[in-house]
């Protein structure tokens, strides 16, 4: 925890890798993986004489992601050159947007413990990624890959608005939602397609002005960026506690170690040579253009939350949860046209399956099962069929297989249907109340926790199957016969 | 007469007359080469056998009856810094000397397309930065009037080959000048066609906002024939204009009658060699014997064209030249223990000096700072040049200029001396600031001997102005009756 008379301020820059099939400036395949080298041409591999065309599924997008965050989109853009040398960067500059980038003055909201909370955004500009080198693990050499060089990028670069590490994660998992719910990404942090440079200072609390700020680069998953933040601002406010100055600087966070070490030599202050990209033609977007992309906007998380508050009546909670994702919130809207039962989903959502993709490591998107399957699952639920606790047994099959199966197959197959014959469930509670006496006596002298032992032992020994309001029942009518 | 001596249309029509196979043109020129090349050296590569492979296929085709191109077999050069597929495409540097080209430039697509018989690549300066061909890191190039002089430059080898029959004509490359300054030295016609009208997809990039392909040829007529073929607009680039495809051979007529013609006051004036200032004012008298108007006219902002050219051009050098660093491909030094080794080495080893001046000016008026006092203010600057040519072209069609101001110089003359090197631009440079077409015109020879040309400039594709009023000119005068001596001083 940070010193109380210390407060953050912290600043994003994320990284977003855009959906399109092809690349910013070539028609090459932006598909994830493959052999090195082999979704390139010689634009995206930077040879001598090849020229970039821009790609206007980019712009499109772009501008999309700018109107989804409250963007105004700039009418008269064009793109620059970032000179700087690295091997993974073929033509020895980044195509970018220097000072008229595609959308500017956005913002998202964000919920806190003390409500909602605006984290403004400075600017969203197009770029080109990067290629990517592979170290030798025997020291023979660096290689380089340049299948992702040319891979459409937006940057979006927040104000220096969050005052915690949770509030930056936060505005990270809303951009995230926000941009996966408007399809311009997949957003897969684990294949890099969200990722963040995240920077950091700190400044006595009542202090306006701004304390030094660090920089950690190309931070890929919410966990590290916690725990840098923190790291970082406890160890600036180290520095300052002991009488020294921050440096600006930017810093490699080392997840193993949890610490951040300096990565630059200070000297070398970069110095981008940024200018006007000669071989792209201006920008030009009419109102027309941008009204018509308005109007592809899909619901949005804010809209769909309030509609979940005032149809379905969900918990505030709840409503928060299932519209974090767009895959919770797809797959909720699909079940609830199957079951017509929203409350139980969103519980299901919020507890059974964060629970069981949390213990995966997974993420929403990886969910196998569809809306349609869930909606199944609490019918059945709702039918009788089955009890709460067998569906959970069931849900956890539901994540085991590719194909995942319709949860009445599942249930047929494991044999998991509920016990709901009389007969059969008064024999066993026979058995057990005999078995028992003295959680008989238990209950009659007004321990109601009595009953809940025998209703489990009946569980145990119906593996879950028997119908627990049956159980209760005849339990009652058991032991008032004693 | 040899075959070797002919231009392509006269070539196109004895082939199609049946009076001779490309297969004979193609060897004829290759005797010529082994003939004169030794003492010119206009060639970087020689592609004989491919060559020869495909002009029988076009042979064969032409004997099979397919339909083929008028100009299909014959055979043409190409300046070192366009890409032809599995061919060395060296920029005359020491850095891509063994780079082979993995792609076609779309005007090399173009010409596929007629079924072009390539004779090789010719040599240039260094990256086209220069106005001598002496900054080639390969050799030097000799100008086939006199073989102690340079053929100009940057596409002094294009030129001196078409000068010396070593081909019929050649692509080339302008950026400052470099069609037609060195086409002015070796007496040839060389014509850069208005920013956007040819695609640069595939050309190596000097300076992306000025450069331009363009032909280089024995007469107008074959610069229109060539214009035609590879003008266009192309999707690999963004800066090829989409206008509808024109027919330049239709511009060809010998009549100048009404046309307004203006002499820019600055370009016969001090600076300019007497014989070539008096070179201009005769074309100028004689285009009024012939019917057009002939005026004196001011470019005053023309004086800052070539501080503008330096700036802009050698900035966009130095990130156009980035990318030669000894990663993935070209020169990589043999010295090196980390990465900073491989880039300084590399670069350092394998550029020569004139392409390392360029990228240290173009790296120093881009950084943090400066960008303002010469990048920035050299684009407005360059607007104000722009906005003046297009007043004088609401008076004018064309204007006429010196192309050069002088005639070919001794080797070695000006190599030590980049600022004098840099003023053999003056009179060419601002054209493509403006983004405008300009030919030069072999005129006539000085007292020793030596090609003078004259420059027309057109307003922004109204090539088919400066072709006609080009073509007059030829008609009315016999420059062709001249044939260079490749004599030795």
């Amino acid at each position: 925890m940070l010193r109380d008379d210390y407060e953050m301020v912290i600043g994003l820059e994320v990284h977003c890798e855009l959906s399109t099939k092809t690349k910013i400036f070539c028609s090459c395949s932006t598909e994830f993986g493959g052999e090195p080298n082999t979704h390139c041409c010689p634009v995206c591999m930077g040879m001598p004489g090849a020229l970039p065309v821009l790609n206007e599924k980019v712009v499109e997008y772009a501008v999309k992601a700018g109107l989804a965050t409250n963007c105004s989109i700039e009418e008269n853009s064009k793109n620059d050159r970032k000179n700087y040398f690295y091997p993974d960067t073929p033509k020895a500059y980044q195509i970018s947007q220097f000072d008229k980038p595609l959308c500017y003055d956005g913002y998202v909201n964000i919920e806190t413990e003390d409500g909602e909370k605006t984290i403004r955004i400075e600017r969203i500009h197009i770029e080109d990624d990067a290629g990517k080198l592979n170290h030798d693990e025997y020291g023979r050499g660096s290689f380089v890959d340049l299948n992702r060089a040319g891979v459409p990028l937006i940057e979006v670069v927040s104000k220096p608005d969050m005052r915690s590490a949770e509030e930056a994660e936060k505005y990270m998992r809303k951009l995230k939602s926000i941009f996966e719910y408007i399809e311009v990404s997949d957003c897969k942090m684990e294949q890099g397609s969200l990722r963040a440079d995240v920077n950091v200072s700190v400044r006595k609390k009542g202090t306006e002005k701004f304390g030094t700020r660090t920089e950690m680069k190309n931070m890929s998953s919410f966990r590290s960026i916690v725990r840098a933040i923190n790291y970082e601002a406890e160890r600036q406010v180290d520095v300052i506690e002991n009488g020294g100055v921050v440096e600006q600087e930017t810093l490699r966070w080392d997840d193993i170690s949890g610490k951040t070490f300096s990565m630059r030599d200070k000297e070398n202050a970069d110095d981008y040579r940024y200018f006007p990209e000669p071989d792209l033609v201006a920008i030009k977007l009419s109102k027309e253009y941008v009204e018509n992309i308005r109007k592809t906007l899909p619901e949005l998380p804010e809209s769909r939350r309030k509609r979940y508050l005032a149809d379905y009546e969900l918990s505030e909670k709840a409503a928060n949860f299932v519209t974090s994702s767009k895959y919770y919130s797809n797959i909720f809207e699909e079940a609830i046209k199957v079951c017509n039962n929203p409350k139980t989903v969103s519980n299901m959502l919020m507890s059974d399956i964060a629970r069981i993709l949390n213990e995966r490591e997974e993420e929403p998107d990886e969910i196998k099962f569809s809306g349609k399957q869930l909606g199944e699952l609490v019918s059945l639920i709702d039918k009788g069929t089955i009890s709460s606790a067998i569906a959970k047994k069931v849900l956890e099959e539901m994540f085991v297989e590719d194909e995942v199966k319709d949860p009445e197959v599942i249930v047929k197959e494991k044999g998991w249907i509920q016990i709901s014959d009389e007969g059969a469930i008064k024999e066993i509670v026979v058995k057990i109340v005999d078995a028992n006496p003295q959680s008989v006596i238990d209950y009659k002298g007004g321990k109601d926790k009595a009953l809940g032992f025998l209703v489990g032992q009946a569980m145990k020994e119906t593996k879950g199957q028997a119908n627990p309001q049956i159980l209760n029942k005849l339990f009652i009518e058991e032991i008032n016969k004693r | 007469m040899e075959l070797y001596e002919l231009t392509v249309h006269e070539l196109a029509d004895k082939l199609e007359a049946g009076e001779v196979t490309a297969t004979e043109i193609t060897k004829s020129y290759f005797d010529r080469i082994k003939e004169k090349d030794p003492e010119v050296r206009a060639y970087v590569t020689l592609l004989e056998e491919d060559a020869l492979k495909k002009a029988k296929e076009v042979d064969e085709k032409r004997i099979n009856g397919e339909k083929v191109s008028k100009y299909a077999g014959i055979p043409i050069g190409i300046k070192d810094n366009l890409c032809i597929t599995g061919t060395k495409t060296t920029c005359s540097s020491k850095m891509l000397e063994n780079f082979i080209a993995p792609y076609n430039a779309t005007v090399i697509e173009k010409l596929n397309d007629e079924d072009a018989v390539y004779l090789g690549k010719l040599n240039m300066d260094e990256f086209a930065m220069g106005s001598s061909t002496e900054n080639s890191a390969l050799f030097k190039t000799h100008n086939p009037w006199d073989l102690e002089r340079v053929p100009g430059g940057s596409s002094g080898g294009s030129a001196a080959a078409v000068a010396a029959d070593m081909a019929p004509w050649a692509l080339g490359s302008d950026t400052g000048g470099s069609i037609r300054q060195p086409s002015s030295l070796c007496g040839v016609v060389g014509l850069k066609p208005t920013y956007g009208l040819v695609s640069r997809y595939g050309l190596v990039a000097f300076a992306s906002s000025l450069d331009q392909i363009g032909p280089i040829t024995k007469d107008i007529t074959d610069a229109a024939i060539l214009l035609n073929i590879i003008s266009g607009h192309d999707e690999h680039d963004s800066t090829s204009l989409d206008i509808e495809k024109k027919d330049y051979t239709k511009a060809l007529v010998n009549d100048v009658k009404g046309m307004r013609i203006g002499i820019p006051k600055e370009y016969i004036a001090d600076g300019i060699n007497e014989e070539v200032k008096n070179a201009v004012l005769e074309a100028a008298e004689k285009y009024k014997e012939l019917g057009a108007t002939v005026e004196e006219c001011s470019l005053d902002v023309g004086k800052y064209a070539t501080a503008v050219y330096y700036i802009i051009a050698d900035a966009e050098a130095s990130s156009n030249l980035g990318r030669f660093d000894g990663i993935r491909y070209g020169y990589r030094t043999e010295n090196f223990s980390n990465l900073r080794d491989i880039y300084r080495n590399s670069r350092s080893e394998g550029f020569g000096p004139e392409v390392k001046r360029r990228i240290l000016l173009g790296t120093y008026v881009l950084s943090s700072g400066y960008y303002d006092a010469y990048y920035k203010k050299a684009q407005k600057v360059r607007t104000l040049i722009t906005n003046a040519y297009n007043e004088l072209f609401e008076k004018y069609d064309v204007l006429l200029t010196p192309t050069s101001p002088t005639t070919a110089f001794k080797i070695g003359e000006k190599v030590d001396n980049p600022l004098e090197m840099y003023l053999a631009d003056i009179c060419t440079v601002p054209v493509n600031i403006a983004g405008l077409p300009g030919m030069n015109i072999p005129y006539k020879l000085d007292s020793k001997g030596l090609p003078i040309g004259v420059q027309l400039v057109a307003k922004q594709f109204d090539e088919e102005k400066l072709l006609r009023i080009g073509y007059t000119l030829e008609q009315n005068t016999n420059f062709r009756d001249n044939k260079p001596t490749f004599r030795k001083g």
